[in-house]
This record gives C-alpha cells, sequence and structure tokens, in this order.
C-alpha cells in the first residue's frame, strides 16, 4: 500500500455518520450543510434534517448563501441557512437534470430538452435544447447561461431574444464552467476527457489522457489553475495567458485509486482531494507538501468536498454517509 | 464492492403488451422492489414503485465505431438511482416499441460507471401472436427486437388458431433460434422466467443450442416449466414435428461448431477484425470454445461491435471439447463465417 502523506490533520476532523449517499458537502454562512441523495438536508448541529423533496434529491448547487436542490419531484427548491425554503419552480414529477446559480438571486435549471432560467425575481425564461442537459453555469459577468449537451455548448443571453451562440464539439458533454476571468468554458466529457473553448475566438482546448469520466471540477481561488478528477491524482490544468494548449498538466496527490472529487481552497493554492478509497488529503500546490484528512474511513468513495468562505474548515462526505468535518489549526 | 443490480430491458413493437407485463411485474406480490424507466408516464398504475420518464436519447460514442451508440439519459437515470441503492432491488428500462434494443444493451457495456454498479441481465421481447407476421414485414424495429432478445413473450395467443400461432413461431425461430419463447395470454408468467436471467453472465452461458428443440417438446405435455437452453431438467426429444422451418430474407442466424480445439492466437485477431468490419451487422453473438492446452472453456458473447469474455469453468470429463459460436444478425455471410471460424482449428 502506498505510504501515507507525512503530516496529518486526522486529529483536527470530527467524524460524522449519515448512513445515505452524500450528494453535497459544504456551508451556509457558519454551518455546515450536507444534502443526502435520499432527500435529507442537513444545516448545522442543532436544526433537524429536512426533507424538501420528498425521497430523493438529484442535482444541488450552492454559493454558500443559499443551496438550490432540484428533485425527483421535479420541484427546484431554494434553502437558506435558516433552514426556510421556497419552491422555485416545479416540473411536474420530470426529474431535474442540472441547477445552477447566477447573480442576483437567480437561478437555472434543465430537465429534459429545455432549460430555464429564473431571476431573483422572478422572471421565467425557457430555452429547448438540441438534447438533455446535465451542465450548466452561469457566466462570471452579465445573466449569461452556458448549457452542455451532445455535440457541444450552447451560451445563452436569457435577456434577449437572440439565439444561442453554439461552441461546438462532436460527442456528449457532461459538466461545465467557465473560467472566473471569463475567458475560456470547459466541458467534461463521456469519452474520459474535457473540452474547452477560448470564448473569443472559440478556439479548442482538448485535454485528455484520464482513465475515467471527469465529473468535479474546481478553479483555484486566482482562477489560474483547473483541478479536475477522473484520474488517480488529480490533474490541474494551467490557464494562465492562452490556457492548457500545448503545456502539460500538474499531477496532485498521486495515489493507487481515482480521485472523485477536488475543491480548491477559497484564499490560497491547496486543493483538497477526494478519492474512490475514502481518503481525502490537502495538497499545497507551491512545494506539492501533503496533508491527510482522512485515510479511507469505511472505504466508500468520496462523493462531496467543500470549504467554508475563509477556507478555516473542509467537509466531506461519501457514497456510504460517513463524513466528516476539518477544522484547521488557525 | 456491492452485488451489480440487475438490469431488464423490456421491448416489443407498439401494442404487443410491454406495459401489460410491467403491471403485472409492478403488482404481483414478491417482495421486490423495481425502479422502472419509462418512456411514457402515466401508463403505469402503480404508487409504491419508483418510476423515472426517460428521454430516449441515442449518441453515438466518439470511439471511430459507427454502431457503438448508448443511451445518454439512461447513463445518468442509472448514476442517480444507485445514489439510493436500498431502496429497489432491481431495474426494468421499457423502451418504446420503436426502439432498437442495441443502444440499450451496449449502455451496460460501454459506460464505466454504469458498468461497474449494474449489470444487463436479459433483453425481453413482448410480441403480438396476431400481428407480428405482419410487423416482421413492415417493421425493421419489430425484426430487431425479436433478434435481440433472451426472452420472447409470445403474447395475445388466444387470438390466433393453433396454425396461424405455429406459423408465427416459427417466423420467430428463423430470425431467433436461440431465445427461451413463452406462449401467453395477457401477458401471464411467472416472473422468474422474466427477471433474473443472466443472459449476459459469462457465468451462465452453459450451451447455446437453438431453444426450439427443447421447447417443441413442451407443447405436446402438461409441463408447468418451460425449458430454454440451460435447463437442467431430463428432456425427451421425441417429436419436433410440429415447427416449420421458416428462414427469413434479411436477418439470420449462423452457428459454427468444431470438434476439438480453437487456436486463441487465430481465433482472437479473427473475432476482433469480424466484429470490426460486420459490427453494424451483427446484433448479438455467443461462444463456448476448448483452446489448446487450457482446461478451462472460454465463452464470450457480443453486442454489434462490443465483446466480453473470459475463461469459464473448467471442461467436465464426459463434456467433449467442442468449440462452437453463434451469430445472429443481419445479411450474415454464412460461408465466410464458417470457413473463418474452422481457419481458427488447433
Amino acid at each position: 500500500m502506498n505510504a501515507a502523506p507525512a503530516q496529518t490533520l486526522t486529529d483536527r476532523v470530527t467524524s460524522l455518520a449519515f448512513d445515505e449517499h452524500v450528494l453535497h458537502a459544504g456551508f451556509l454562512g457558519e454551518e455546515a450543510v450536507f444534502v443526502m441523495a435520499e432527500g435529507a438536508i442537513q444545516i448545522g448541529r442543532e436544526m433537524p434534517a429536512f426533507r424538501p423533496h420528498g425521497d430523493s434529491i438529484l442535482v444541488v448547487a450552492s454559493d454558500g448563501k443559499r443551496i438550490v436542490t432540484g428533485g425527483d419531484d421535479g420541484k427546484i427548491v431554494e434553502t437558506r441557512v435558516d433552514g426556510s425554503t421556497t419552491v422555485l419552480g416545479d416540473e411536474k414529477g420530470r426529474w431535474i437534470d442540472a441547477v445552477a446559480l447566477g447573480p442576483d438571486g437567480a437561478v437555472a435549471w434543465s430537465t429534459g430538452r429545455k432549460a430555464v432560467t429564473r431571476e431573483g425575481k422572478g422572471k421565467m425564461r425557457e430555452l429547448a435544447l438540441p438534447s438533455t442537459s446535465q451542465g450548466l453555469a452561469f457566466a462570471p459577468k452579465g445573466f449569461r447561461l452556458a448549457i452542455a449537451h451532445i455535440d457541444g455548448a450552447s451560451l445563452w443571453f436569457p435577456n434577449t431574444d437572440a439565439a444561442p451562440e453554439v461552441y461546438g464539439w462532436k460527442g456528449p458533454h457532461l459538466d461545465i464552467t467557465f473560467s472566473p476571468d471569463n475567458r475560456f468554458l470547459v466541458t467534461s466529457m463521456q469519452e474520459n476527457q474535457l473540452h474547452g473553448w477560448k470564448l473569443a475566438d472559440k478556439g479548442h482546448m482538448r485535454m485528455s489522457g484520464y482513465p475515467g469520466k471527469t465529473r468535479s471540477f474546481s478553479w483555484s481561488h486566482d482562477g489560474l489553475w483547473l483541478a479536475t478528477s477522473g484520474a488517480q491524482a488529480a490533474i490541474v490544468w494551467p490557464f494562465a495567458k492562452d490556457g492548457p494548449t500545448g503545456k502539460a498538466p500538474r499531477e496532485c496527490g498521486v495515489r493507487p485509486a481515482k480521485v472523485t472529487k477536488v475543491a480548491f481552497h477559497p484564499k490560497s493554492l491547496v486543493l483538497a482531494i477526494g478519492y474512490e478509497d475514502g481518503w481525502v488529503i490537502l495538497v499545497r500546490f507551491t512545494d506539492g507538501a501533503e496533508l491527510l484528512v482522512r485515510a479511507g474511513g469505511d472505504g466508500t468513495p468520496i462523493t462531496a468536498l467543500g470549504w467554508d468562505g475563509p477556507g478555516k474548515r473542509l467537509v466531506f462526505g461519501s457514497e456510504s454517509g460517513s463524513s466528516g468535518l476539518l477544522a484547521l489549526p488557525v | 464492492m456491492a452485488d451489480k443490480i440487475p438490469v431488464t430491458v423490456l421491448t416489443g413493437y407498439l401494442g404487443a403488451g410491454k406495459t401489460t407485463l410491467l403491471n403485472r411485474i409492478l403488482s404481483e406480490q414478491h417482495g421486490k422492489k423495481y425502479a422502472v424507466i419509462v418512456n411514457e408516464f402515466g401508463e403505469i398504475g402503480i404508487d409504491n414503485d419508483l418510476v423515472v420518464g426517460a428521454d430516449e436519447e441515442v449518441f453515438e460514442m466518439n470511439n471511430g465505431c459507427i454502431c457503438c451508440t448508448v443511451r445518454g439519459d439512461l447513463i445518468r437515470i442509472i448514476e442517480n438511482l444507485m445514489k439510493r441503492r436500498g431502496k429497489f432491488d432491481a431495474i426494468i428500462v421499457e423502451t418504446t416499441g420503436l426502439a432498437d434494443p442495441a443502444p440499450v444493451a451496449q449502455t451496460f457495456f460501454v459506460d464505466q460507471d454504469v458498468q461497474e454498479k449494474s449489470r444487463l441481465d436479459a433483453v425481453v421481447t413482448v410480441a403480438d401472436a396476431k400481428w407480428l407476421s405482419q410487423r416482421l414485414k413492415d417493421a425493421p424495429e419489430a425484426k430487431n427486437q425479436i433478434a435481440f432478445a433472451d426472452v420472447i413473450l409470445l403474447n395475445k395467443t388466444d387470438l390466433v388458431s393453433p396454425a396461424e400461432l405455429a406459423a408465427v413461431e416459427a417466423r420467430i425461430r428463423g430470425i431467433n433460434p436461440y431465445a427461451t419463447l413463452h406462449k401467453t395470454q395477457k401477458c401471464a408468467i411467472e416472473l422468474d422466467k422474466v427477471l433474473n436471467r443472466g443472459a449476459f453472465d459469462l457465468d451462465r452461458i452453459l450451451e447455446i443450442e437453438p431453444a426450439f428443440l427443447e421447447q417443441d417438446d413442451h407443447d405436446h405435455h402438461h409441463h408447468d416449466h418451460e425449458c430454454g437452453p440451460g435447463c437442467t431438467h431430463e428432456h425427451h426429444h421425441h417429436h419436433h414435428g410440429g415447427l416449420k422451418h421458416f428462414h427469413d430474407e434479411e436477418i439470420q442466424s449462423v452457428a459454427v461448431s468444431h470438434e476439438g480445439d480453437i487456436d486463441p492466437e487465430k481465433f482472437m485477431p479473427w473475432i476482433n477484425d469480424l466484429v470490426q468490419a460486420e459490427g453494424p451487422n451483427i446484433l448479438r453473438s455467443k461462444g463456448i470454445l476448448a483452446f489448446v492446452k487450457e482446461p478451462k472453456r472460454f465463452v464470450f458473447q457480443g453486442v454489434h461491435m462490443i465483446l466480453d469474455g473470459d475463461l469459464q469453468r473448467d471442461w467436465k470429463k464426459e463434456e467433449k471439447r467442442v468449440s462452437r459460436i453463434v451469430f445472429i444478425g443481419r445479411n450474415l455471410k454464412p460461408d465466410a463465417l464458417r470457413e473463418g471460424f474452422l481457419a481458427c482449428a488447433a
């Protein structure tokens, strides 16, 4: 077996058990939040868990102030730190395939072959899609939604009547993200690779070589690096200047287990990495130093990772529900 | 790793009785919970099971193989269902009447995440005894569904005469002699004949003889039990007279056997090249092979260009080392297949 990182933070981890697949782990303000695939949302330790969708939550998005969930009941629900909820949309029993959060309280979701945006004040717009979509992302500037679908992505200004601009690349695109500087658009694909476009000229970038699908990506706080899951290390692509084309990615936290989740620290170049065998480590990007957070636990894959706003605490969750909260030494 | 969840694919042309079978599966007292992936909401009247609407979205994989299509919506739905595993025991995927079963089946071999958590159990096709013969002439989808099936329910037998029934059965056998066939009215059948068949499980490929040799027998007795390949009970092959031979012009099966060993160094490149070249035409393939100096049987099965093979159990002492392969497909070239396979003899 591989050696554990020399330094450990395991004594600073509080273990939590939920007994259900953890879909999302993060924070609402000061409170740790866990969202379960079987429908429960747990905010902090005092408040009892509640179930805004009944039996199942399929997709989650959060910006630290609110959590928006889509369920198999077809509803889109916003939850705030006090546990209050608002139903933002209802697709009448159709599964919600993706949700994303936008500026000023805006939300987007997709179901079947359509995408819907809802502004903070409630104005809704709907777009018919060429295929279903499981990846939505709002641009960092302006009110613009990117939609991943088969054979590319569409960029849509919901408040105009203009047809969405298509960024084409053959094959099924899964998740989607904008670089924080609004210069690049990146998707993960069914065929174990990422695809990127320069927004300005639609120039292509292919990021391949993964043994598995990338289902988690995270931008560094300075926006210069994109960390990705899907290999036996976190693969981190450089996005300074012209992007990753022709440059080799960094490989962080090489272990004999596939990375399932990545989350960059919100203020420094430290990457949290979760693995399919339940391990969680932190890697300091500047010198490659590794810190152990969890040596496997019950061995089920890490399915959720999230930092709080200041970057002092990290929460993680797994397929079996075994979870934890790391409080970093201040 | 926990057990993989079995997935049954339910096909059948419009009106054949798929929904009847589905409702039967869901309403019978069997103590099992099913997650059902359907194309049209509302036809199923059962509340306590998990029913999911699908978009039947087929796409090509970017792997250079044109017949390698998968169901994208299915990948997403199964991934999501697997996050609440305790809630159901098995999954049933209902396809529309016009669907080709191949993309559904291929999804379970092509997508790594789906493959890790679930296994394709069998393709079950419901056929309408009264209208199937007509559909086989005018609807290529109906023919595909028969050719692809592991289990066929020849339903609505009460609406046809015995002669008509024999004729439609002969037509089915002309296309697919290997599926287990059950004659039903209102899809009345014991569910263990439809579910948990292990048709894609290499360990359960025991023999690959045409199923009707065994079944025909039972039309004359009052058995409570219809047999397919793999059935172990005592058979008496007295009469094979009932079934007329029928040859379909387009889809047929080709079986080749060799009484002896096969050279894997020759066979592997041959079969790989064959499915690369002929994959679009080969719907299903299966084989049990005796490799030189290999005490275990090599078994494989395939869907179009996708092959799955492994060494299985030892050849038994009393068992003849016979190597046998079977293809079901469109416009197959029997002579070329035969010559190609026999050239792999050790």
